[in-house]
């Protein structure tokens, strides 16, 4: 950790060293431990720490960017000359208004001491604490066990600053027998709330309860989709078309559907950096403040994110989710809510004639963009559910399902939620009951 | 350089380790994407640091940093051989990495053009002119053309011995071209999807691949795709392109030979395989044209190296031989499990992680058609071409691809062009069900610079060579 004074110096000293119109300089840190296990044993503990110093510098209408990891006085004057020789070269971007002005930012408090300071012997008790409990039931742990902390300061030369320090505690586990296997996750900032014995029996019971599987024939079903499964959902919404790109582009779901409905009346979707029930980062890659969008309201299409750049093209306001400049997807949702619904999941089984619980999702992809068409294999636990009981584990089964028509047909939700990473930020998503699933395959196991 | 990998080496075996490895790797990086008839992207980036290895009480520890000073080299050391003492409390047994390895070396990719030492214009041109073929067909909604370049230098040191440094350079590109229409959004790319083409050459390669000349076609295609049929389900016989093909030999015969899957230590994320060990020697993978070899020597290729990230050398290993599974891909410590020698296939994503099993250029070797008399081959099917989705599940068996276009081949002849083509399979089954591969003239060796795996996550660069082949009785279509 390099701490508040020590990054503004650092972004002020780069700041100073550039002669271009406009510049904006992007610095994250990271002490970042991981201890990994496999077959009831730690095979992979390793450590980092890092610090990255980008730049983008803007000659009128020409924009450069540049990257290092050395924070050293010449690095940080060479990456600034870096940048600049690469702006000239480039041709004028008309679109190209400014970098944002700075707004309000809010402070959150995402950093926990405790998180920083957790040590490898601490990863080891709790890993020792997994291993147990699934060798205690003739079962097999894997997994991975994070904890570390992070800076991101952003500075540009209109004057945006902004500084988030945060942690991360992130454990996941897969339990396994020869022929069943089951999931447990979780994510916060506090590694205090980490419960290795409730993680470990929520995994042994589930390779518990699916051994034995058997197959059942490809075809729509009812399903309970656990967080773990309903967070793909929401994935895949953000990543096809919740960005004001995508829809700039007309390639999102969303373009021409404003104020229309979209989805089911039960659904709403809102991205929120602010909430501290996620994983909160207060201002985006730019520097500017994280606004809530509220993007599905109960099920009627409202609005995508914005950075600067895509909002300054229609003539609206950043809703602070830029990724770091340059790239081509453009803004993203990074701390996504579902609203949460008032049953609990048991209340979801009781209520299924026939139907498939399903653990989690596995190697998902999208086949067409525009009905947010995924493929996918369930995985970790997977039941037949009849007549309001799970009665057999199953094997493994693709599905191949439009997620809009899934959430078109969302029957029941669950009033818990589970925040679930991403790869940009944390979602937190409830359980839910949808009314018909396409299975496309089944697998060997 | 000498100096900072034996301080650390030193003070490792001083700390109680039993073996210790240090990788120094600086990296510099050019990206450059334009965007419709714009430079969208266009940066550069330097990045460096240190990772050291250490095993200690028979378990492993490794702790890396940005900062490349004496002072740092020693607490990260330190730090390793701590992390390795808290991994000793919860092991199944000690590692075991086999015989001593020490190799004094250094290797340099060859390359004809520096990459680095070609001018910013001039690349800027050429994507430019790639570009602007694309938006010669008239329809056409995005395109984007894009340049990456990598230079890695590595110095790799043991406390066995060794002492190997290697210069690694890539080179790579494509283009890529969206329609849109009513309720439709379809894409060509060129000469591979999901961004470019990339192996481990110089700048010649990327000239080689004559983007400017593909761009229109590329375009005009898309623009076509949303016009085009359907494309029909059902079991029927299908010829993949070299490219999709790829694709397929990596996700279904690069991954489930990967030894530390099958050994389970990737349970928990990227999944195990269904090729257990009693397989070796006796599985039939695939029909007996089927032939597959691991090779990491082969000029060109994206996963080409001098020496791995353990200091192994670069080899040629055999995986399918007439059908029949003959080796693993494995690591030093995965290796040793099976009374084996690493056959050098233990690669790490940077000076920040550890070094884990991975595909170098996992090739299925050519066979004996013509493209045209294969095609001519084949009474009714499908000719599938350029990936544009892909799933399999975590043992590697049902798997499930999409491509960006496809055509019909009835009576010996290509026919009209299809959308939204997809095929299924079970991995045996369907390599079981390969009756004829294209010859080396049809073969290339294909990059594929986006494969992950690992906590905390890795991508690794792997080539594949591959040229078209046939498979029958496919289930291809959505339908249930």
């Amino acid at each position: 950790m390099l701490g508040k004074e020590r990054a503004q110096q650092i972004l002020s000293r780069a700041l100073t060293c550039s002669k271009a119109d406009q510049t904006e300089v992007i610095l994250s840190t990271a002490d970042s431990s991981l201890t990994r296990f496999a077959n009831s044993a730690i095979h992979q503990n390793v450590s980092e720490t890092n610090a990255e110093l980008r730049v983008r510098v803007v000659l009128g209408k020409r924009i450069g960017v540049a990257s290092t990891n050395d924070l050293s006085v010449n690095s940080i004057k060479n990456v600034i000359e870096n940048a600049t020789t690469i702006a000239k070269l480039q041709e004028e971007n008309p679109e190209f208004v400014s970098l944002p002005s700075p707004g309000p930012i809010r402070s959150v408090n995402a950093y926990v001491e405790q998180t920083a300071s957790f040590g490898p012997e601490d990863r080891a008790k709790e890993v020792a604490i997994i291993c147990r409990k699934a060798r205690e039931n003739g079962l097999i742990a894997a997994g991975a066990f994070t904890t570390g902390s992070s800076e991101l300061a952003v500075a540009n030369s209109i004057g945006v600053f902004g500084y988030h320090p945060s942690t991360l505690a992130d454990i996941n586990m897969v339990i396994a027998s020869e022929d069943s296997s089951g999931y447990a996750d979780h994510v916060s900032t506090d590694v205090a709330t980490v419960d290795s014995e409730r993680l470990a029996d929520e995994a042994v019971l589930k390779a518990l309860q699916t051994r034995n599987p058997v197959a059942v024939t490809p075809g729509e079903y009812e399903v309970i989709l656990e967080e773990y499964a309903a967070n793909d959902i929401l994935h895949f919404l953000a990543e096809t078309g919740l960005s004001a790109l995508a829809v700039q582009e007309d390639r999102s779901f969303i373009a021409h559907k404003f104020g229309q409905k979209l989805v089911g009346e039960n659904v709403s979707i809102w991205d929120d950096g602010l909430d501290p029930s996620g994983l909160p980062m207060p201002f985006d890659y730019e520097g500017v403040p994280k606004e809530k969008v509220m993007m599905i309201d109960h099920g009627v299409a409202k609005n995508v994110v914005y950075d600067s750049y895509t909002a300054s093209r229609v003539g609206k306001r950043s809703t602070g989710h830029a990724l770091p400049s340059p790239n081509t997807i453009g803004p993203i949702p990074m701390n996504m809510f579902m609203a949460a619904g008032d049953v609990t999941k048991e209340a979801m089984l009781r209520s299924t004639k026939r139907g498939i619980w399903v653990t989690r999702f596995w190697y998902t992809r999208t086949v067409h963009p525009l009905p947010v068409l995924v493929t996918g294999m369930t995985r970790d636990g997977s039941f037949l559910i009849e007549n309001g009981e799970i009665t057999r584990p199953i094997k493994n089964m693709r599905f191949t399902q439009s997620y809009l028509e899934g959430l078109s047909n969302v029957e029941m939700i669950s009033s818990d939620t589970k925040l679930q990473r991403t790869w940009a930020g944390a979602n937190r998503v409830p359980a839910l009951k949808i009314a018909r699933w396409r299975f496309t395959s089944t697998t060997e196991y | 350089m000498k100096d900072f990998t034996d301080r650390a080496l030193d003070l490792a075996t001083k700390r109680g380790a039993s073996y210790s490895d240090i990788r120094v790797v600086t990296q510099a990086s050019q990206i450059m994407v334009v965007k419709n008839g714009r430079v969208e992207a266009l940066s550069v980036s330097e990045n460096q640091g240190f990772g050291v290895r250490a095993i200690v009480d028979g378990a492993w520890g490794f702790a890396s940093s940005s900062r490349l000073t004496a002072r740092e080299v020693e607490r990260v050391t330190s730090l390793a051989v701590k992390i390795a003492k808290a991994s000793s409390l919860v092991k199944e047994k000690d590692v075991d990495i086999g015989k001593p390895c020490s190799i004094v070396d250094v290797y340099r990719t060859p390359v004809r053009i520096d990459p680095f030492a070609v001018s910013l214009e001039r690349k800027i041109d050429q994507l430019l002119a790639a570009d602007a073929a694309m938006r010669r067909a008239p329809g056409i909604s995005i395109t984007e053309a894009s340049f990456e370049a990598l230079r890695e230098n590595i110095t790799f040191a043991s406390s066995e011995g060794s002492f190997i440094e290697q210069d690694l350079v890539e080179t790579g590109g494509g283009i890529e071209a969206t329609a849109v229409g009513e309720g439709e959004v379809q894409k060509r790319s060129y000469p591979n999807s999901f961004g470019r083409h990339q192996g481990k050459a110089g700048y010649e390669f990327f000239e080689e691949m004559r983007l400017a000349d593909n761009g229109e076609r590329t375009a005009e295609e898309a623009v076509k795709l949303l016009s085009a049929k359907q494309c029909p389900h059902g079991v029927m016989t299908i010829i993949l392109d070299a490219t999709q093909l790829a694709l397929q030999v990596h996700e279904s015969c690069g991954h489930p030979v990967e030894l530390d899957r099958v050994l389970g230590t990737e349970a928990s994320y990227a999944g195990t395989s269904f090729l257990t060990p009693d397989k070796l020697g006796n599985f039939r993978y695939g029909s007996d044209i089927v032939n597959v070899v691991a090779d990491a020597t082969v000029p060109g290729g994206l996963g080409t190296f001098g020496y791995d990230d353990e200091g192994m050398p670069a080899q040629r290993v055999p995986v399918i031989r007439e059908g029949i599974f003959v080796g693993y891909i494995t690591s030093r410590d995965t290796a040793s499990r099976l009374g084996m020698q690493s056959n050098g296939a233990a690669r790490a994503d940077g000076w920040n992680r550890i070094p884990i099993v991975r595909m170098t250029n996992v090739n299925l070797e050519p066979g004996q058609w013509t493209f045209d008399d294969l095609i001519a081959d084949t009474d009714e099917g499908i000719y599938m071409q350029t990936n544009k989705s892909w799933s399999i599940d975590d043992k590697r068996l049902n798997f499930q691809f999409g491509t960006e276009i496809a055509w019909e081949i009835k009576n010996g002849k290509l026919g009209d062009i299809l959308k939204n083509a997809t095929y299924t399979g079970i991995t045996p089954e369907f390599w079981r069900s390969c009756d004829a591969i294209c010859s080396s003239a049809h073969w290339n060796v294909w990059g594929t610079p986006n494969c992950g795996k690992g906590q905390p996550s890795q991508t690794a660069r792997v080539g594949h060579g591959t040229a078209p082949a046939r498979f029958r009785n496919v289930r291809v279509g959505l339908g249930v």
